[in-house]
């Protein structure tokens, strides 16, 4: 008998008895379904995060200052006063150098902000014209601080979208408006693009000034409180960490890098530990979408058992006409694999869509995992096997003068 | 020439508490071509008869041989072979598959038989026409009358021109006028040279055979 009969016999069968196949499917269609919608969420929430993480430049590396060892007592960073504008023009010029592209010295503080009307609190922070290509961030209106406004100490401010709407309004573009911090009145040059992000991690809600206007004009200070370096290329990350903490050890004078009073962070530091977040998060979703997938497997072993009891007499009647163990178990096979094939495919489609209003309803970006469709694919068939073989071998077992009997 | 022999056989069921004996020492012949009636009241072991007659089942002791064929020591796969060529079971509750036409009741056998898709649509056709059902090709078993379906299960028996055919109380479920007709292809067929056992316990239908063995308590009386 060939296989394609035996094909077409249980797609006869399965098609005689609607609700019995439908409902058998609807199991393995919730269980694939649900493997793709929350392996593909989980997915899309990780490139989310490492999107909004790599947004904050790529290859970056940040130099902070303090943070040094003392005993078991980590000092507090930020606070420390050790890192200048030396240092940052010391790593952009020095020949043990090879490795970093773009140099970023930065001041940055919390202070008031205010226009004619409306007052914030927000971050103030002095840059070069550098800062834009370290940290990728993009000017939608006006332009960006340039080499001249650091040199010549110029009043001018780029802001961010945030505070564009919090102190002129939604949707405003006050370039060439002015706006006072400190009460020292700066004009707008230009307004960022928007970065997203919430929390310390906001891009968004922030002011740019010149570095040196920063320091003398708006602070009195005469350090930085961080340096933001570019690496020529990711792959460089760790040899350009050691080549600076070298040159700054140096620089300010330990032998022991235990002893150093700043801290090197590497981009990637965050992005591992943010994968490794998300990972474990879409490892659970996973999980969960497998037990509703081991529970539709089971579902559909129940109907075939059923089914089984159930046609006890017509599997009885078709030993009698001729119809060996082998064939009788390959029917019932064939007929849970399409079952559980039919409600791969559906459930695929399902996954796709339901993933769609998910990614729509929370706002992350729309991703289909083709791995996870395989793996839903192999799984339903593999599901069609393994559940399918305890009933296809009790009915192939059964003996025809029994099953005809059976009323 | 026989084309069924019976030899010594006895059936015997064993349970745990006691032992039944529903065939003793049952030996007879048939001929090719006979029109035999089983006959005997319930209980009478002509069901067990049947059941080892249509290598359904095997026999404790004792010798059957088929159309020169020795049933004996067969695995399950070698009866449903034998099944499939030598023999056309018409049942009393007909037993085609339900919700499904008659041409693919009748197409069933020669699926197990291996018959190309060709020579089965062909060959259904013609003996659902010989059984004067040509204008119910497409009905499904449940569409037609009792008497009609009994005589798909005709065709289906017939479609792999069997050694024998074994008919267990084919009118028992039916009302008597097409018991009658049945009763007529029946003789119609023992006239074309098929060689019929036909199991029954009404004398009228029994009496359509030319002979007619009587089993009472496991033997031949």
């Amino acid at each position: 008998m060939e296989y394609a009969e035996i094909l077409s016999e249980a797609v006869g069968t399965l098609r005689v008895n609607k609700i019995r196949t439908g409902l058998a499917v609807l199991g393995i269609v919730i269980g694939i379904g649900s493997v793709i919608a929350l392996i593909s969420l989980g997915q899309a929430t990780q490139q989310a995060v490492q999107t909004q993480i790599q947004s904050l430049g790529a290859n970056l590396l940040t130099v902070n200052p303090g943070a040094q060892r003392t005993g078991a007592v980590r000092g507090a960073g930020g606070g420390n006063t050790t890192l200048t504008n030396e240092d940052a023009a010391a790593i952009a010029s020095s020949p043990q150098i090879t490795t970093i592209k773009n140099v970023s010295p930065e001041f940055s503080r919390r202070t008031q902000v205010a226009t004619g009307k409306s007052n914030t609190n927000t971050q103030v922070i002095g840059v070069t014209s550098l800062y834009a290509d370290v940290h990728k961030t993009v000017v939608a209106t006006g332009n960006f601080i340039n080499d001249r406004d650091v040199e010549s100490m110029s009043k001018v401010a780029v802001i961010g979208p945030q505070v564009a709407t919090d102190l002129f309004g939604e949707g405003s573009t006050p370039v060439g408006q002015t706006i006072r911090i400190t009460g020292q009145t700066f004009t707008i040059i230009g307004i960022t693009q928007s970065k997203g992000g919430t929390g310390f991690l906001n891009q968004d809600d922030i002011i740019f000034v010149p570095l040196s206007t920063a320091q003398k004009q708006l602070f009195g200070v005469n350090y930085v409180s961080s340096i933001g370096l570019e690496a020529k290329s990711s792959d460089v990350m760790p040899q350009a960490q050691n080549e600076v903490g070298y040159l700054l050890l140096t620089r300010h004078k330990f032998n022991d890098p235990a002893q150093a009073d700043f801290s090197i962070f590497s981009q990637q530091d965050i992005l591992d530990t943010a994968s490794s977040t998300t990972g474990m998060f879409t490892s659970l979703l996973s999980g969960i979408a497998a037990i509703s997938l081991l529970v539709g497997g089971i579902g559909i072993m129940n109907i075939m058992l059923v089914t089984v009891t159930e046609r006890t007499r017509e599997i009885g009647l078709r030993k009698a006409l001729g119809a060996k163990k082998k064939v009788i178990i390959i029917q019932f096979l064939t007929e849970s694999i399409l079952l559980t094939f039919t409600g791969g495919v559906l459930g695929i489609i399902v996954g796709v869509i339901a993933s769609f209003i998910i990614a729509r309803a929370v706002n992350a970006p729309f991703l289909v995992s083709p791995t996870a469709i395989l793996l839903a694919f192999i799984v339903s068939a593999a599901i069609g096997i393994v559940f399918g073989w305890y009933p296809a071998h009790k009915a192939a077992s059964l003996q025809p003068i029994e099953a005809l009997r059976y009323e | 020439m026989n084309i069924i022999s019976v030899s010594h056989i006895s059936k015997i069921y064993k349970t745990e508490a006691m032992e039944t004996v529903a065939l003793n020492d049952v030996s007879f012949e048939i001929k090719k071509g006979e029109f035999v009636a089983i006959m005997g009241p319930s209980g009478s072991g002509k069901s067990t008869l049947m059941h080892i007659l249509g290598a359904l089942d095997l026999p404790s002791t004792g010798a059957y041989v088929l159309d020169g064929e020795n049933v004996e020591n067969l695995t399950d796969d070698e009866l449903a072979d034998i099944r499939n060529r030598k023999i056309g079971f018409i049942f009393q509750s007909f037993n085609l598959l339900p919700r499904t036409t008659t041409m693919k009741n009748v197409m069933l056998p020669m699926l197990y038989a291996g018959v190309p898709k060709e020579q089965r649509l062909n060959r259904a056709k013609k003996y659902l026409e010989m059984v004067g059902l040509g204008d119910r090709l497409e009905h499904t078993s449940n569409q037609i009358s009792g008497g009609q379906q009994q005589r798909v299960a005709i065709a289906r028996a017939l479609v792999l021109n069997p050694s024998i055919l074994l008919a267990d109380e084919p009118t028992g479920n039916i009302a008597s006028v097409q018991a009658e007709e049945i009763m007529a292809i029946f003789t119609k067929l023992h006239r074309q040279g098929h060689t019929i056992i036909m199991i029954t316990h009404e004398p009228d239908i029994a009496a359509h055979a030319k002979r007619i063995i009587h089993l009472k308590d496991g033997k031949i009386s």
